[in-house]
Formats: structure tokens, C-alpha cells, sequence
């Protein structure tokens, strides 16, 4: 498959500080493609440079195989929606869609065609009359997206645009926001600091941090098999734990600083005595477990954080290490009480150490 | 104190009282001045010896009114064109600058900044005469330099307009600029990203945003020059504009037209004005 | 990209370069250059501090500076003491609605040629005028009073020609005090006057300043109030630039007056910002 978007080597550097340090990526056809990271960890000059508002310091840039070094934004095959989205107040929907079609001197009959298919495509049809100020944040959303789409652009970038709607209203947006990419098939880069989103929507996701690429991959490889620390700790919740390294054999044996010894998973083999972070996600905890192993331990509940289907226990070792435990669902831990000692299990494949 | 705490009858009262006295100090001069145009007498003073238009109206020889003052209204008009161009000059130089310290990036933009704003604390006469001292060596240096005499080196119409010019540009800049610092400047690459230029996305987006603060601010000019005294006395040549001929004639002694003429320029005046306030308010 | 941000920064740099040297720096250097030529005894143009020492030797010269500058100052003052319960008159006490109307009540006035004010003020209160001729009437006095043509007169003309500008930047400061403030104080059982001297002024300082620095400025530059309704003996100082350039047509001791004025305007206003420790550009906007 072919790409639609080539970084190679991309670096930007503000005087002494790095920005995008030495980021490659691919981006095939028409894939919904995530990047993200901390606000500060570069995700947003990374786009702008893709845009074109930003030149890189080295490294290049090609849109389906041609170099867009030194080409004007107004020139490049890719369209932008913004974080505030950046609809034209002064204009009402139509007049906003169909700014870009007079930039390129399109007869006014094919503009007000197009304009109407793209509103159509995106539900909003009957709404090129209305003022932008009439719209609900869900519609200008779309409105910005029809904006860009109706350029057909080779690649659409997504700059963070469901930050400033209500939980509510991001949660379906993500939804309509997939359907959408896979209804119309264009390449989508999706800016967000927020992993939620990146894990419903994306086909891959590249996590960045301090101006790097820390890994990317699908979602769920990102979830169950992150291979740097940030990772762990960025994409979805986890639980910490520091220790020291015993033995090594099938798989890496720990002794937590509270004494504790568990069994757990590493990518490199680290030798006895490296001081480690153990990962251990809340789901990865089995409350109660039927027999006894290696990583069985007890804890106590200091509170219930009831959350519906994501309700958790914050429990705390002996030497007050605190562990967030996933309830399981079917209620049967409905007894358990504040203060309540309980035992712990975990697989030895769940929990994943790296070098402290 | 204020009005959501209680407050004594005597201070309310006295207040308030306060306040009516200031507007009547406010307006007691106008109001006067356009009383007494109508009045039909000889001098712009009580007693009343009752309604006439003739400072309005009446052809002369004895009373000339306004309508068929040869001078005055040369003067009107000299001002109306005066204006007219410092309005549009310092409208565009006015919004150039806001956008240049608005949105450019360049070396010495704040010492460039404290220079734009020097205007607004030079006074007026200083400004006239040093306008009127460059004016003049330019002119000798050009005839003695090429034996050309320039027009425009002398006390003229233009040397006038370009005075005004001087100062009402800083005006028009700060009010441009207040309303630029609202703007969105992601609207604009918003425009680029969809094709348009650089030029394109300042002409269709930026300047669209602009222009009730850039009308408003054309207006504010317009008045300014209309009615600018100071910088205007050392630079007016044989074209006076109507307040250097108003002044004039007050000075040398008044008859009831200058009356007239205040009453039209209140009138002209407050209605431009308060357009101007119902088109801002409405843009809000 | 680059090219294109180039030609849109000249675009607008251009013309304000243009302005700025043609029409403000190039001719406030020419007014320094001038202030110090003048004519040898066969005249010849020479250059001179000969302008400067006029200025200090001639008492009318420097006493009318000093005069301008201390009335500019009396200007200044009465304008603040009389603006301020006016401003707070409309932000705090006058209900929303009224305070609106206010408001263009207030700016009217100053949308209309100070020339058009002046000449009010003389056609009320002149010898012939309308004070003396109601005064007359009602008997209070027995021959007509001239009212004009004093310096308390004048100071008076000042104060209405710049009023505009402390009340417009009061309002605005006053406006965006908290009420809660004044109502915290007023439940801490402050008095009237403690919460105007702890409360309202500390807050209202840059609407202060930066109306006091546009009133002291328009006050000392002002020509026509002074002319018109100040008397014979009561010269202002830019009536004595105005008789160099325009009667004596000594332009180069015109230009050493002139010259003084701005010093003394600038370095005032610049006294004003530092002891209130704020910028230019803080106070224009």
C-alpha cells in the first residue's frame, strides 16, 4: 500500500532547545493515524511543519512521494482542522466550505454543488444559510471537517479538535469522527494528548514524548505491550512499582522494596542487581485468586472508587504502596468493605518491568 | 457607597444633584451657541427679540447668513477635503501599522513601537512648527539645490493634510490594533491552509474582521481633522479650514453666523458621532 | 513561504517608516538644528546658543514657561478632583441603563470643535453676555461684570476643553472594579473616605495616570482656550512660539521655544510613568 505521508529524519530545534528530534514515520493510505503525547512533548510543531506554517531544521517531508520542502501551506495537498477550528465568523457555513474552492477559481455552479454533496455527506444538509454562531459545537466540528474535506486533500490533519466540546458530546464525536474516516476514506493525522481518543479512533498510534517517537503501533499493541516506560505510563492507567532484579530465567524475578518478590516480563534481559519498574496494570490484578503462586500477595482496601463499569479499589500494602485493583463486574465483590485485608494475583506475563 | 449598599437620601440626593449641575456645566455653552442663532439680533447675546433664520438664510447686504457666506462656506468645504484625505491616509498608514506590530517580527519593533505612540505626546503647536520648519529647509534646499520651487514645501493645503496626517495615523492605529488583539490569528492560517495567500487571507479574513474598528476609526479621524486647531494654524495656507477662519472671526470680534455655523457643526458632528457609537455597539 | 512573509512585513513597514521619518523624526530634528542657528551681526547664519540665552535672560520668556507649566499642572488637578466623582458617579451608582445614556451624554460635547466650546463659553460669559445679562435682570448686580479675559477664567476653559479625557479612562478603571470590594470593605465597616483612599484610588492609579499625562499635555500645548478667554497679561507658551513663527517671524528662537515646550512635556510625562511605574504603551492602550 502506498504511503500518503513520508517523515524522514524530521528534526526542528528553537536555539538550544529540540522541538522534534529525529522523528520518521509513515503514514499509508487512507489510515487514521494518532500522534500522541503530553502537551509540550512537540506533537504540535510536528504538525505545523506538515502543514507547512513551519520549515524543519533538517529531515524531509513527502506527501505521496513528493518533497514539500519550501512549499507555502496554501500550496500543499493537506487541509488543517484546527483546535478552535478557525471557522470564519464573518461567513456563514456555505460561504466557510466553499472559501478554499474560490481560492482555486472554481466555477461558482461546481462550487455550490460540492458544497452541498460535502454538507450532505457530513448530515448538515440544508445548513449553507446558517451563521456559525447558530451552530451546536458538534456541528461546527463537522462543518470544520466538510471545510477541509471538500479540497479533497491527500492527507487531513486533525489539530486536537474535540478539546474544547463537553465529555458528552467528545465521546460521540469520537464515534462519528471514525465512521466519518471510513466513510470517506482520506488519510487522517489525529493530534491529541488525550489516549482515550487515540485508542477508539486510530488504526496506528505513534506516542511522542520531549520531541520523540517512543513507539508506534496499533492500539492494542500500544496497551498490552509498550516498550518504553512513558508508554507504560501514558497509554492507559498502570500501577508503579520499584524493585531490584534477583534472577533471571523464563521470566524476571523482582524483590519490591517492601520485601515483596514477583514474578514478571521484561524486553531485555536485565542482570541481578538492576534496579527496575514494575507495570502492572489495575485489570491485571485478580482479586481473590483460587490457589497460590509466586505473585499472590495481600493488601488493604482503603476505598472503593465507584465508577460504574470502571469502578476500582485503592488498596495499599503493608509498607503503603498504593495499587488501583479493577472491580470485575459480575458483583461478586460487592462485600468487600473499606479496611478489608484482601489477597492479590497476577500473571507473570501481565506485569512488565523496565530498567529504573 | 455604591448602589448595591444602603445609602443616606442625602447622599443619593446630593449626588445626583452633583451630576446635573456638571452636564449643565457640560452643555451650558453649546446649548447657549444654538439658542442664540435663531435669535434676531444683530450680535450673538440676550435679549431675545425673537425667532429668525436669517443667520440661516438671509442673503445679505446687512445680514449674510450662513448659506450665502462665500467665505465660511469655502471653509466648510477646504475642511470637508481636508479631512476627507487625512481620513483615508491615516486609515490605511493607521491599519498598516497595527498589523505591523500586531503580527510582523522584526528588529527594533519596540523602539519603532515607542516612536509610533511619540505622536500622542507631542503637542500639536510643536508638531505644526516643526512639520512647517522641515517644510521650509526642504523647499530651500530643493531651490537651491535644483532651482525648482515645490508647492508642497510651503503653508499649503497639503502640507495641512499631511500635518493631520502626523498624529490622527497613531490614533487610528491604537483603536485598529485594540480590536486586532481580539482576533483569532489561526483564522488566517486557517485561510493559507485552504489555498489562500498570505495577501489573500489578510484582504478576506483579517481585514473583513477589521472593518467596523477601521470605520469607526476613518470617522474619529475625520472628526479629529475637522476640527483640529493646533497643528493646523502654523501649516494653513490661503485656504483656511473653518475652525482657523472661526478663529479668526471670534477673535476680531463675532456675529451671530458663527451661531449658525456652531449649530450645523454640533449637529453635524453629534450625528456622525453617535453613528458611529451605534455601529460599534451593534459589532459587539 | 518565507519570500511571502518578507513582502507582507515591508508591505505595512514601508509606509509606517515613511510616516515616522518623513513626518515625526525628520522634522523634530530639524526643530533641535534650528533652535540653535541664527544670524551672525552681518547676518550670516551662524550657529548659536544665542536662542537658549534669550530664553533665561528675558524674564517674560521664562516666567510664562513657568507660569504655563504650574497652570498646566492647576489644570491637571482640578480636572482629576472633578472628574472623579463623576466617573464614579456613572460606573458604580447610575443603574445599567442610565449609565449607558450617560456615557454619550458625556462624550457629546467633545466630539465638537474646541473652538465651537471656547466661543460658548465667551458668548456666556462676556461683558454683554448671558450671565450679565441675567445677573442684571434679577438685580444681583447694577453694571456688567467682565468675566472673561482672567486666569481663573481660563484655568476653567482648561478644565472643560480636556475634561473628557481623565473621565473616559476613569470609567473604564472604575468599571472593572470588583463591587465586592467596596462592599468586603464596606462590611469591614470602613468608612466613605477610607475605601476612596484605600480602596477606589490605589485601584483606579493607570486610569489616573493616564488620563493626568493627556490633560497636562493637551493643557500645555493648548493655544486657543488661553487666547480667547485668557486676559492680556495672562501670555501662554505657546502663544509666545506662536508670536516668534507668525508676528516676529523669528523662527529660529521660535524653534528654541518650541523645542523647550517639548522637553518640558516629555520630561514630565516621563516623570508621571516612572513614579506610577508604568510604560508608554501600557497607558495609550
Amino acid at each position: 500500500m502506498a504511503n500518503d505521508l513520508s517523515v524522514r529524519e524530521l528534526v526542528r530545534t528553537f536555539g538550544d532547545f529540540t522541538a522534534v528530534d529525529d522523528v520518521t514515520f509513515d503514514v499509508p493510505q487512507g489510515s487514521f493515524f494518532s500522534i500522541l503525547g503530553p502537551s509540550g512533548c512537540g506533537k504540535t510543531t510536528l504538525l505545523r511543519m506538515v502543514a507547512g506554517f513551519d520549515e524543519p531544521t533538517s529531515g524531509t517531508i513527502a506527501i505521496r512521494g513528493t518533497d514539500m520542502c519550501g512549499v507555502p501551506p496554501n500550496k500543499r495537498p493537506v487541509n488543517l482542522v484546527f483546535q478552535h477550528l478557525a471557522l470564519f465568523p464573518m461567513m456563514n457555513v456555505a460561504e466557510n466550505i466553499a472559501f478554499g474552492l474560490k481560492r482555486r477559481g472554481m466555477q461558482s455552479a461546481e462550487i455550490s454543488r460540492k458544497t452541498q454533496a460535502i454538507l450532505e455527506r457530513v448530515d448538515l444538509p440544508g445548513y449553507g444559510d446558517k451563521r456559525i454562531n447558530q451552530l451546536s459545537g458538534g456541528q461546527k466540528q463537522r462543518v470544520a471537517i466538510a471545510r477541509c474535506l471538500v479540497m479533497e486533500p491527500s492527507v487531513l490533519l486533525l489539530d486536537e479538535p474535540l478539546g474544547a466540546l463537553d465529555l458528552k458530546l467528545r465521546e460521540q464525536m469520537k464515534v462519528e469522527l471514525k465512521k466519518l474516516q471510513a466513510k470517506v476514506g482520506t488519510t487522517f493525522i489525529y493530534i491529541t494528548h488525550d489516549q482515550s481518543e487515540a485508542l477508539v479512533m486510530s488504526d496506528r498510534i505513534a506516542v511522542m514524548n520531549n520531541g520523540r517517537f517512543e513507539q508506534v503501533g496499533p492500539p492494542r499493541e500500544l496497551y498490552s505491550d509498550p516498550h518504553t516506560p512513558f508508554v507504560a505510563r501514558f497509554v492507559g492507567e498502570n500501577n508503579a512499582w520499584s524493585g531490584t532484579v534477583e534472577e533471571v530465567d523464563t521470566h524476571v524475578r523482582i524483590r519490591t522494596e517492601e520485601g515483596l518478590l514477583f514474578r514478571a516480563r521484561s524486553h531485555d534481559a536485565y542482570p541481578a542487581g538492576t534496579r527496575v519498574d514494575l507495570f502492572l496494570r489495575p485489570e491485571a490484578l485478580r482479586i481473590e485468586p483460587e490457589g497460590k503462586s509466586l505473585n499472590t500477595f495481600k493488601v488493604t482496601v482503603k476505598t472503593i472508587l465507584f465508577d460504574g463499569a470502571n469502578s476500582r479499589l485503592l488498596t495499599v500494602t503493608p509498607k503503603n504502596h498504593e495499587l488501583l485493583v479493577s472491580l470485575p463486574q459480575n458483583r461478586q465483590f460487592d462485600y468487600i468493605q473499606p479496611g478489608d485485608i484482601i489477597t492479590l494475583d497476577w500473571h507473570p506475563d501481565s506485569g512488565l518491568c523496565f530498567e529504573a | 457607597m455604591i448602589r448595591s449598599l444602603p445609602n443616606a437620601r442625602t447622599y443619593t440626593w446630593s449626588f445626583n444633584l452633583f451630576i446635573l449641575c456638571y452636564f449643565t456645566f457640560l452643555f451650558a455653552p453649546l446649548a447657549v451657541t444654538c439658542i442664540l442663532a435663531f435669535n434676531d439680533s444683530n450680535f450673538p447675546s440676550l435679549p431675545w427679540y425673537g425667532f429668525s433664520l436669517d443667520w440661516f438664510t438671509s442673503p445679505g447686504p446687512e445680514r449674510v447668513g450662513i448659506f450665502h457666506d462665500e467665505q465660511n462656506l469655502r471653509s466648510i468645504w477646504t475642511s470637508f477635503q481636508t479631512a476627507f484625505w487625512v481620513a483615508l491616509f491615516s486609515t490605511v498608514v493607521g491599519t498598516c501599522t497595527a498589523l505591523l506590530f500586531e503580527q510582523e517580527e522584526f528588529p527594533m519593533k519596540n523602539g519603532l513601537y515607542f516612536l509610533m505612540l511619540a505622536p500622542l505626546v507631542i503637542p500639536g503647536v510643536i508638531l505644526g512648527i516643526s512639520l512647517l520648519l522641515a517644510a521650509n529647509s526642504a523647499g530651500t534646499f530643493f531651490e537651491d539645490r535644483f532651482g525648482i520651487d515645490i508647492g508642497l514645501f510651503r503653508p499649503s493645503f497639503w502640507l495641512v493634510v499631511f500635518g493631520q496626517f502626523s498624529f490622527i495615523t497613531t490614533f487610528v492605529a491604537l483603536v485598529v490594533s485594540a480590536r486586532l488583539r481580539k482576533f483569532d490569528r489561526t483564522l488566517e492560517d486557517a485561510a493559507m491552509i485552504l489555498g489562500a495567500t498570505r495577501l489573500e487571507a489578510i484582504g478576506l479574513i483579517t481585514l473583513r474582521y477589521l472593518r467596523p474598528a477601521i470605520i469607526g476609526a476613518a470617522a474619529v479621524a475625520f472628526l479629529m481633522s475637522f476640527e483640529n486647531f493646533n497643528t493646523t494654524l502654523f501649516l494653513v495656507g490661503s485656504e483656511p479650514t473653518l475652525p482657523i477662519n472661526l478663529y479668526l472671526q471670534v477673535r476680531d470680534g463675532s456675529t451671530p453666523v458663527i451661531n449658525a455655523i456652531s449649530l450645523l457643526l454640533i449637529t453635524g458632528t453629534s450625528c456622525l458621532a453617535l453613528c458611529n457609537l451605534y455601529f460599534s455597539k451593534k459589532e459587539d | 513561504m518565507k519570500s511571502g512573509y518578507r513582502l507582507t512585513l515591508w508591505l505595512f513597514l514601508a509606509p509606517v517608516l515613511l510616516w515616522l521619518f518623513l513626518l515625526i523624526v525628520i522634522p523634530h530634528l530639524d526643530l533641535l538644528l534650528m533652535s540653535f542657528r541664527g544670524e551672525s551681526g552681518v547676518g550670516n547664519p551662524v550657529w548659536t546658543l544665542q536662542n537658549y540665552k534669550n530664553f533665561f535672560t528675558e524674564p517674560i520668556y521664562w516666567r510664562t514657561f513657568v507660569r504655563t507649566a504650574l497652570y498646566a499642572v492647576i489644570t491637571t488637578l482640578c480636572t482629576f478632583v472633578l472628574a472623579l466623582p463623576v466617573s464614579f458617579y456613572i460606573a458604580k451608582l447610575a443603574r445599567p441603563r442610565t449609565r449607558g445614556f450617560l456615557t454619550v451624554l458625556l462624550l457629546l460635547p467633545f466630539w465638537v470643535s474646541e473652538l465651537v466650546r471656547v466661543y460658548g463659553w465667551m458668548i456666556l460669559l462676556r461683558e454683554s453676555g448671558v450671565f450679565n445679562y441675567v445677573l442684571l435682570k434679577m438685580g444681583i448686580i447694577h453694571q456688567p461684570v467682565e468675566m472673561l479675559y482672567n486666569d481663573v477664567t481660563m484655568i476653567m476653559g482648561l478644565v472643560y476643553t480636556s475634561m473628557l479625557f481623565m473621565v473616559v479612562p476613569l470609567i473604564s478603571v472604575m468599571e472593572s472594579l470588583d463591587d465586592s470590594l467596596i462592599e468586603a470593605a464596606y462590611d469591614l465597616e470602613a468608612s466613605k473616605f477610607a475605601i476612596l483612599r484605600t480602596i477606589i484610588i490605589p485601584h483606579c492609579k493607570p486610569g489616573i495616570t493616564s488620563g493626568a499625562i493627556v490633560v497636562f499635555m493637551l493643557a500645555l500645548g493648548n493655544y486657543l482656550t488661553p487666547n480667547l478667554m485668557g486676559g492680556k497679561n495672562s501670555l501662554w507658551f505657546t502663544e509666545q512660539i506662536y508670536n516668534q513663527f507668525i508676528a516676529s517671524f523669528n523662527w529660529n528662537q521660535g524653534a528654541a521655544f518650541g523645542f523647550l515646550l517639548l522637553v518640558l512635556s516629555s520630561l514630565i510625562i516621563w516623570t508621571g510613568l516612572k513614579v506610577t511605574r508604568q510604560r508608554l504603551g501600557e497607558v495609550a492602550s
